[in-house]
């Protein structure tokens, strides 16, 4: 079983040690002692909140502020959750977990990736989190001990997350062989990128959602 | 000239929020996730999801520029060797080294 999670984590560990020691340098020129970057990774872990961290802590941020701007950013992941309730299971320390690793690429592999049929779905969604986690972690902990020492050139690798989600969108189609999610997540996507760009994740999947769920209430009216 | 005690507060209230996020709706929701419109939702979001991240990723790509041609190649190779093979992680690769191959030389 785990041997098939690295196998399937491997993109993610392309993305997370590269973009995690980003995070590691940048977090060094605030200087601050090192492990606080580790604990960041341990505790925050969310990519996109981390790196406004060290704006916010540049800056002498207020708590209150703090609080606001990262639940505004990281918000989308209110639908992450929605979407796999049931997926996740009954709870327990393993799903407290689950729910507190819950970041982007966990999502998207743990609602595309079929389990094997022998194996504890929980248990296997629990080592894919912890695995993503140990990669963020090892990369927090290498950016701000090796700083720009070393000359390790990675550019360019963060498109593994990239392609990582273009190849899960096809195991979607194939999964679900219907193309309405895609125009209206298409379609979602363009109206907020036109209207409201900064908000375009949260934007789009609150538009596309809300889409949904009006399709199908007028669908059960018409059919009465 | 930095304050620990500052930092460790800042790690706790971003901890704090970021769990926030990611558990009101196991615990708003969960009575009602055996309702029709859920399983609904559960089925229909992960794919629009997935392709709102793609986009999202890709929205500052600059399509007029000469350096988008690295991005849409390393498109191209990761879904044609996808369709071709149907191995995730061999289609990842491929368009990863096809792109870090083109922006670094």
């Amino acid at each position: 079983m785990i041997r098939r999670i690295i196998k399937q984590t491997t993109p993610i560990m392309f993305g997370y040690i590269p973009m995690g020691m980003t995070f590691g340098v940048l977090f060094q020129g605030l200087g601050y002692p090192w492990y606080f970057s580790t604990l960041m990774g341990l505790f925050i872990f969310a990519g996109a909140a981390q790196f406004m961290a060290i704006g916010l802590l540049s800056a002498g941020a207020g708590l209150t502020e703090v609080f606001i701007s990262t639940f505004m950013l990281n918000f989308r992941h209110v639908f992450y959750g929605l979407s796999i309730l049931e997926k996740y299971g009954k709870w327990g320390l393993r799903k407290f977990y689950l729910v507190f690793g819950l970041t982007d690429e966990t999502y998207s592999l743990v609602t595309t990736i079929k389990v094997p049929a022998e194996v504890n779905e929980q248990n296997y969604y629990f080592f894919i989190t912890l695995i993503n986690q140990g990669y963020w972690v090892i990369g927090c902990t290498l950016g701000v001990l090796l700083g720009g020492l070393v000359e390790f050139n990675t550019e360019g690798m963060d498109f593994a997350l990239t392609a990582l989600f273009i190849v899960l969108v096809i195991e979607q189609w194939k999964n679900i062989r219907d193309i309405l999610p895609f125009v209206i997540a298409t379609l979602s996507s363009i109206f907020v990128l036109i209207f409201f760009p900064s908000q375009m994740l949260v934007g789009s999947i609150m538009l596309s959602i809300s889409i949904l769920i009006t399709l199908r209430a007028i669908k059960n009216k018409s059919y009465g | 000239m930095v304050d620990i005690g500052y930092l460790l507060s800042f790690i706790v209230v971003m901890t704090v929020a970021t769990f926030a996020t990611r558990l009101l709706p196991f615990v708003i929701f969960q009575k009602q996730s055996k309702h029709p419109m859920m399983s609904y939702i559960a089925k229909y979001t992960p794919p629009m999801i997935m392709s709102i991240l793609v986009l999202y990723v890709l929205k500052n790509v600059d399509f007029n520029s000469v350096e988008s041609i690295n991005t849409l190649a390393a498109i191209a190779t990761t879904v044609g060797v996808h369709l071709w093979k149907g191995n995730s992680l061999l289609s990842i690769f491929a368009g990863t080294f096809l792109y870090m191959y083109l922006v670094q030389s």
